[in-house]
């Protein structure tokens, strides 16, 4: 081949910036869709994780909140999948990963692992959600003149059901049991999930700051920290929501009031369920959040008291080059702070909402701080990449891994929800459902 | 049909197939090899007779399709500049596509610094690229396994196969890795192996204008490679990662990364 007029740019090259002494072919090859992909999939498990509380441990006063991570988690699903496809260079041969899986690779087993968990999370809502739906082919059969988007409720609803329509108090209760199993098995399923991509970087031996056996720990505490948060986050905002769509009559925003009329919601009690489930999740956030805080910590003090030939670089990219991405952004903002907003009396819903906020960012800082900072010095321990988000596109590489492709990804499971949650009301208060 | 008719239909069917499928089962090259192992190939670096001229960086380039202008390639060739007071100063500017011609040393974004002569205590080059390593981590991240290992030794990439994930370039410890600008999917030293496994030389070690670079059999007793590597005293690069690679080195000293 000969030399083009044009300068090619390589895969990496429209990013990195290199300093001292850098192997040629070194670029960050993993730049922000593998920071969305374990952000996703820890959103995905933490939701599902919060949800099980309510069902396997009995914690009665989760009983909303958690049928709405549940079908919260099922939105996000699709979506933890997304940042993967976007990363590749081949995307149309994503489906190779299930062809001819290649076990001695931790990524390999993701697409099983994944699929397992998706059809659990499924038959779970499908479980909860059972007489629900019959319930619904019934109420809709019985209408004599169908307007047109009824019409396909019921084509859904008449699919869902499967073929069964029986609501007896027996069959109820075995939609219990299952329900009960599903989120029991959901739970190491959940964790194994994340822990599993907390294993991908961990077993990475040519990266000194991956390689640990506490990354998957790590990733899974700060997994249910971030599902958790998301999950308060977004319900304070649909209930935000709701409420002005019950006042003013704004009934495309309320799939139960459809369902049940809408005596079904009303503005005032919904603030009362709200403040209930969110200060009461926000204590099991406060929990997590100490133990992954605790880990990480254990994490650097272990790498600086054993300072192995690799900490040198280390030292210089934690203390020095990400010193405000670390100990600013993400212990400072992402964590000290929700700590102290969450622990300060008389928690309210806006509180505890913008704590999560918080929560949120500073969990995204820590996979930012892992994927990218672990991209930061060179395989010599002699020269650093530093890492430009692309953030206006000129091309489709700086489209799909930049702050586009990224905001792509956190805006579809909201998307996806919308549609969802028309289906089966995520909303829903139901004396009798599980 | 009667049921004698049947009985013997069925059984010529069932003992005409059982003929036809071991007639169909393959012999395996890799097996057969293994089975008698006379190759393994592995690289021989002489350290002390380079001179940074980057003939066999283009060369490579050249004979692999890999285009001369963009920032990647399957070998290149590094500077040493170690000073008196025990400083340590490295470069490599476009993998030495064009040679080592200045004395000022690239640090990217530092920008170029030059080591005046009478601090530098000695300078050296040091060619490197893919170690074919036994136990290559690459192929054991591969998800697909699009990356794999021949039975002689060699580690290649299945163009057609790989998805273009990059694990494999995380997970190998030497930066030998990248994407094909064009073909967009993982890319490294081959050893030529489209030249070796029909009688040939490697590109870059044909181009090499002083032998410092070699292909050998290290499986062969009178291989002057594998006699190189029994009798003298070489030395392989960050071997603490376990991967056993088989580029070998001769004049390698702590500095080398
Ligand atoms: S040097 Fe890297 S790419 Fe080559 S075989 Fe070893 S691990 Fe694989
Ligand atoms: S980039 Fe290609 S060769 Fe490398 S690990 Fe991924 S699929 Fe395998």
């Amino acid at each position: 081949m000969v030399e083009q007029a044009a300068q090619m740019i390589v895969h990496g090259e429209a990013w990195t910036i290199k300093d001292l002494f850098v192997l040629p072919n070194e670029y960050v090859y993993w730049s922000i869709q593998i920071v969305m992909y374990p952000y996703m999939t820890g959103l995905v498990a933490g939701a599902f994780v919060l949800s099980s509380l309510y069902h396997v441990f009995g914690v009665d006063r989760l009983r909303e909140i958690a049928r709405y991570a549940l079908v919260f988690s099922f939105a996000l699903l699709p979506v933890a999948m997304m940042p993967l496809l976007l990363h590749l260079q081949q995307p149309l041969r994503g489906t190779h990963v299930l062809m001819t899986p290649h076990f001695t690779s931790a990524i390999s087993a993701f697409g099983i692992v994944f699929m397992t968990y998706a059809c659990i999370v499924g038959a779970e809502i499908w479980f909860v959600y059972r007489k629900f739906i019959v319930d619904s082919v019934v109420r809709l059969e019985a209408q004599q003149a169908r307007k047109g988007l009824d019409g396909l409720l019921l084509l859904i609803y008449r699919g869902l059901t499967l073929g069964v329509r029986d609501v007896s108090p027996e069959a109820l209760d075995s939609d219990h049991k299952a329900v009960r199993f599903l989120a029991g098995l959901g739970i190491p399923v959940a964790c194994f999930l994340h822990g599993y991509a907390g294993f991908i970087f961990g077993s990475v031996k040519a990266n000194a700051l991956w390689m640990t056996p506490l990354m998957p720990v790590i990733f899974i505490c700060s997994a249910v920290v971030s599902g958790i948060a998301l999950c308060i986050v977004s319900y304070a905002i649909f209930m935000e929501i709701r409420k002005w769509a019950a006042r003013h009559g704004k009934h495309w925003l309320l799939p139960d009031a459809l369902a049940h009329g809408k005596h079904a919601v009303d503005a005032e009690h919904l603030r009362g369920v709200q403040q209930h489930e969110v200060t009461m999740t926000a204590r099991y956030l406060l929990i997590f959040m100490t133990l992954a805080i605790t880990l990480e910590l254990l994490d650097i003090i272990f790498r600086g008291y054993t300072a192995v030939k690799s900490w040198d670089i280390l030292r210089d990219v934690i203390y020095e080059h990400d010193f405000t991405k670390i100990f600013i952004l993400q212990y400072g903002v992402g964590n000290l702070l929700p700590f102290a907003i969450l622990l300060l009396p008389g928690l309210t819903v806006r509180r505890a909402a913008l704590a999560s906020l918080f929560v949120l960012f500073g969990v995204f800082m820590m996979r930012w701080n892992v994927v990218i900072g672990g991209q930061a010095f060179s395989l010599t321990f002699d020269g650093f990449m530093h890492y430009h988000l692309p953030v206006i596109p000129h091309d489709l590489e700086t489209f799909k891994e930049g702050l586009m492709g990224a905001l792509l990804v956190i805006a579809t499971p909201f998307v996806i929800f919308y549609f969802l949650n028309m289906i089966v009301p995520a909303f829903m208060e139901d004396k009798d459902a599980h | 049909m009667r049921r004698r008719d049947f009985l013997r239909t069925a059984a010529v069917f069932v003992s005409g197939a059982s003929v036809s499928l071991s007639a169909l089962e393959f012999l395996d090259p890799g097996k057969v090899l293994a089975a008698h192992p006379q190759l393994r190939w592995a690289f021989l670096v002489d350290t002390h007779k380079c001179v940074g001229c980057g003939f066999c960086v283009k060369a490579c380039k050249i004979e692999n399709d890999i285009p001369l202008d963009a920032n990647v390639t399957r070998t290149w060739v590094e500077r040493y500049v170690i000073k008196k007071n025990g400083e340590t100063v490295m470069d490599c500017p476009k993998g030495a596509l064009d040679g080592y011609t200045s004395k000022l040393l690239d640090q990217g974004k530092s920008g170029k610094v030059l080591v005046p002569d009478k601090e530098v205590a000695q300078a050296f080059f040091v060619p490197k690229l893919c170690n074919h390593c036994e136990l290559p981590a690459c192929v054991q991240v591969c998800p697909v396994g699009a990356t794999y290992q021949t039975a002689d030794g060699a580690v290649l990439v299945d163009r057609q196969w790989c998805i273009g994930c990059g694990y494999c370039i995380m997970g190998c410890p030497y930066g030998v890795r990248f994407f094909h600008p064009v073909e967009r999917v993982a890319d490294k030293c081959t050893f030529c192996y489209h030249r070796i496994s029909k009688g040939g030389n490697t590109a870059c070690a044909q181009a090499c204008p002083f032998g410092a670079r070699r292909i050998g059999n290290l499986r062969d007793p009178d291989d002057p490679v594998a006699k190189t590597v029994l009798n003298q005293r070489v030395g392989v690069l960050r071997d603490e990662y376990g991967t056993k690679p088989h580029v070998f080195y001769l004049g390698l000293n702590k500095e080398v990364r």
